[in-house]
């Protein structure tokens, strides 16, 4: 019945969309088509689509605060917050901070938003539709970490799905990764993907991923560019336990991106207009 | 092109239609005004007005492919020294096709490369963000000026200036951002460039190819962050009927790359404001006008988007000229007045390191001045050394708008080794050079106070390699009539 339902909604914006396009496609190519044709899972499970204006929903969304142990394992710059500066929900929007401030010992502020203990999933798509910043130095993220049994589990055993991965002075390119056991850090394994005339700081766009047993599907917006599966990994597949809980970060340099330097603006915005997470309605 | 034609062919057909067919007129006109709210409620970046999509030219990107483009011509710029046969269309060296652009940039001393690529097909190219072409040099080099945008006809009106475009020995692709396409409806300026050796070290007797050149649409041109008077903040005494220009104007895109480029823009890109225009009015040409007492901020935008920087105008009412000198040209060396001709140019802007001053050159009632504001430290560096043997005084006059300024007069002899040397410690002159300090003081707000400074203490005997003037205090103060004389 769900199916069905999901179906004609479907049709019915196809229809819709497909009137618009042949009137007035040819005025309008930056629409975004939030039809995601390369994903099957369509139960959805959870949504937060940031229509409260103010701090995000508690219910869903718990923090990381402070540098963590050595900048969060990667020299980042930042000190992270909760304060309504770093994080707040405005205008249907998640707006997570950069800036560039003194604050206890550290040069930026930012924040750090996690669904550890609130939301965990096993398998699913997860996808979110952001606008990202730019500038060298800045490197948002939107990941997956696996639970870790109350400590008695580390990284990279734990697992870590990076749906989206960017550094602000590549703004045409994104990379999806996984980390695990025999495959972190720079021996993980993943992909990047470049849009064609298009960046990702001044639009929206779909990144998400659908991920099953022994497989983990990358997409952006209609774009299916890659799939990860135990025989791509020189190690463990340590997808195939436990829940994962979702992870939304701006972090500021470190080894990925670099620092900033004198031509990086100051604040930077990573905009999440919804975070949606579905399960396989077939299993 | 011949796309755009088509449509524009079936848009005449559309309109014949119309005048035969009532009820067609109707269902035509709900389509285009449906077409008008779809555009301002889904698009998400500035689209084509509708007065756009009948513009008149064509909307032709190419300007140089395999060889020109249509009606583009080869205009050297022969009146200020270019060598008009250093460029040429070669095929034995192209990026891709069959032509490229050749020039041989002449060694120092040898003139310059430097033309404009001017089309008399007008060209619609606000489709576009980008003015893209592959180059190589036969050495690493840096052009000078490249760009688009210049027109007889406008007066520049949309020029395009990119400094020091850094060059190497393979092809590689570069982008010239438009800084707000929406103007370039109507555009013959397609691309420029002067390069040449400026100096006797600097790169000259080289080899520069182009290649592709063209505009386009590569949707990767963005975050926009103009900026006026370099994206400072400045404030500035004037006064009625003077005019100042709006300098250091540019855009910055950030590119596709992730780098930023920044381009020198013509005035008539951004949208002035001032903030009370009884007091201060702005041209489209950067012009500002002075036109009452009070004060008003100059701010600007540039296709939406607010520019770094701004002035702020403090006019006190008019400026009567300062007393008309009365001594001949020949017993006079004048470095800034409209009574003489100067014996010398000056740099009046030296920007010395620590140093707060900002100066400009407003004139009232056709007459010039030099107007000091939040001055600490600056001078006038002569751009030759005056020989003031035969001479006995320097005179200036000076004018203040408030109480209590006192404004400091260093006169500095710089040696025969024509170069200025001093103490950073004291500020004293070192070596060969020797300076004279004079105070001016008791000044009266409101009015000139002229002053007749003898060429005395350690210039007594040695004034024959005058090489500034260097000027302390105040903060704010206007000086005219700066010369030196014999009675």
């Amino acid at each position: 019945m769900d199916i069905k339902h999901i179906y004609t909604k479907t049709m019915k914006s196809i229809i819709l969309k497909g009137i618009v396009i042949i009137l007035f496609g040819f005025l309008s190519s930056c629409a975004t088509d939030d039809t995601q044709i390369v994903a099957r899972f369509t139960e959805l499970v959870m949504a937060d689509e940031f229509d409260t204006e103010g701090a995000p929903n508690s219910a869903i969304w718990g923090y990381d605060i402070g540098t963590g142990d050595n900048g969060w394992g990667n020299n980042e710059l930042q000190y992270y917050t909760d304060r309504s500066e770093n994080v707040t929900v405005q205008n249907g929007v998640l707006i997570i901070t950069a800036k560039e401030e003194a604050f206890n010992g550290a040069s930026y502020t930012s924040a750090r938003l996690l669904t550890k203990g609130k939301f965990e999933q096993t398998y699913g798509r997860f996808e979110a539709r952001m606008r990202l910043p730019y500038g060298k130095g800045l490197w948002p993220a939107f990941w997956l970490l696996g639970d870790d049994s109350n400590g008695t589990e580390v990284w990279p055993q734990i697992g870590e799905i990076d749906i989206m991965e960017y550094v602000g002075d590549e703004p045409t390119i994104m990379f999806g990764t996984v980390h695990g056991p025999g495959y972190s850090g720079g021996e993980s394994i993943g992909k990047p993907y470049q849009l064609e005339n298009d960046r990702f700081d001044t639009g929206f766009h779909v990144f998400g991923v659908e991920w099953g047993p022994n497989y983990i599907n990358y997409y952006v917006d209609d774009v299916l560019y890659n799939q990860i599966t135990p025989d791509d990994v020189p190690g463990e597949w340590v997808f195939n336990r436990g829940p994962f809980y979702i992870i939304l970060n701006l972090a500021v340099g470190g080894a990925l991106p670099g620092s900033p330097n004198e031509e990086t603006v100051f604040p930077q915005t990573l905009l999440v207009d919804y975070v949606r997470v579905y399960k396989n309605s077939n299993n | 092109m011949s796309g755009k034609l088509e449509h524009t062919y079936t848009l005449i057909l559309e309109n014949k239609d119309i005048m035969k067919n009532r009820t067609f007129i109707y269902s035509k006109l709900t389509t285009i005004f449906t077409l008008a709210i779809i555009i301002t409620t889904i698009s998400c970046e500035r689209d084509l007005s509708n007065e756009a999509e009948f513009a008149t030219f064509p909307a032709d990107g190419s300007v140089f492919l395999d060889a020109f483009s249509s009606g583009l011509n080869y205009f050297p710029f022969v009146d200020a020294g270019a060598d008009p046969f250093a460029f040429t269309v070669v095929s034995d060296d192209v990026f891709s096709g069959s032509g490229a652009m050749r020039f041989d940039v002449p060694s120092f001393g040898n003139g310059f490369v430097g033309a404009t690529f001017n089309t008399t097909s007008n060209r619609d190219l606000s489709g576009f963000d980008a003015l893209t072409f592959y180059a190589k040099a036969s050495q690493s080099a840096s052009i000078n000026s490249i760009g688009f945008g210049i027109s007889g006809d406008t007066e520049n009106k949309y020029i395009v200036e990119l400094n020091g475009l850094e060059i190497d020995t393979n092809w590689d692709k570069y982008t010239i951002p438009i800084p707000d396409a929406s103007k370039l409806f109507n555009e013959t300026g397609l691309f420029w460039l002067a390069e040449g050796a400026s100096f006797a070290e600097d790169e000259g007797g080289y080899v520069l190819w182009f290649d592709e050149i063209k505009f386009e649409k590569l949707g990767t041109v963005s975050q926009p962050r103009p900026k006026i008077f370099n994206g400072e903040s400045l404030s500035e005494q004037s006064f009625t009927g003077s005019s100042i220009t709006i300098t250091g104007l540019t855009q910055t895109f950030n590119l596709g790359s992730g780098d930023n480029q920044t381009v020198a823009i013509a005035p008539s890109y951004f949208d002035f404001s001032s903030s009370d225009i009884e007091v201060a009015r702005v041209s489209e040409r950067g012009e500002i006008s002075i036109i009452g007492d009070g004060t008003a901020e100059i701010t600007a935008t540039l296709g939406g988007v607010l520019a770094e920087g701004s002035l702020s105008i403090t006019s006190s009412g008019g400026l009567e000229s300062a007393p008309t000198p009365t001594f001949s040209q020949a017993n006079v060396k004048s470095i800034f007045s409209d009574a003489y001709v100067n014996d010398t140019e000056s740099n009046f802007t030296p920007g010395f390191g620590g140093s707060t001053t900002e100066t400009s050159t407003p004139t009232s009632n056709g007459d010039s001045f030099l107007s000091y504001t939040n001055n600490n430290f600056t001078g006038i560096l002569f751009e030759n050394t005056i020989d003031a043997s035969g001479l006995t005084f320097l005179h200036v006059d000076v004018y203040v708008q408030e109480a209590g300024i006192n404004v400091g007069l260093q006169i500095r002899d710089i040696g025969a080794n024509q170069v200025i040397e001093t103490d950073t410690n004291t500020g004293f002159p070192i070596a060969d050079d020797k300076d004279f300090r004079f105070d001016l003081t008791d000044l009266t707000a409101g009015q000139w106070t002229s002053f007749e400074i003898p060429l005395a203490g350690d210039i007594a005997s040695q004034k024959n390699n005058l090489g500034a003037l260097i000027i302390t205090g105040g903060p704010n103060f206007i000086l005219d009539n700066i010369y030196f004389y014999t009675p």
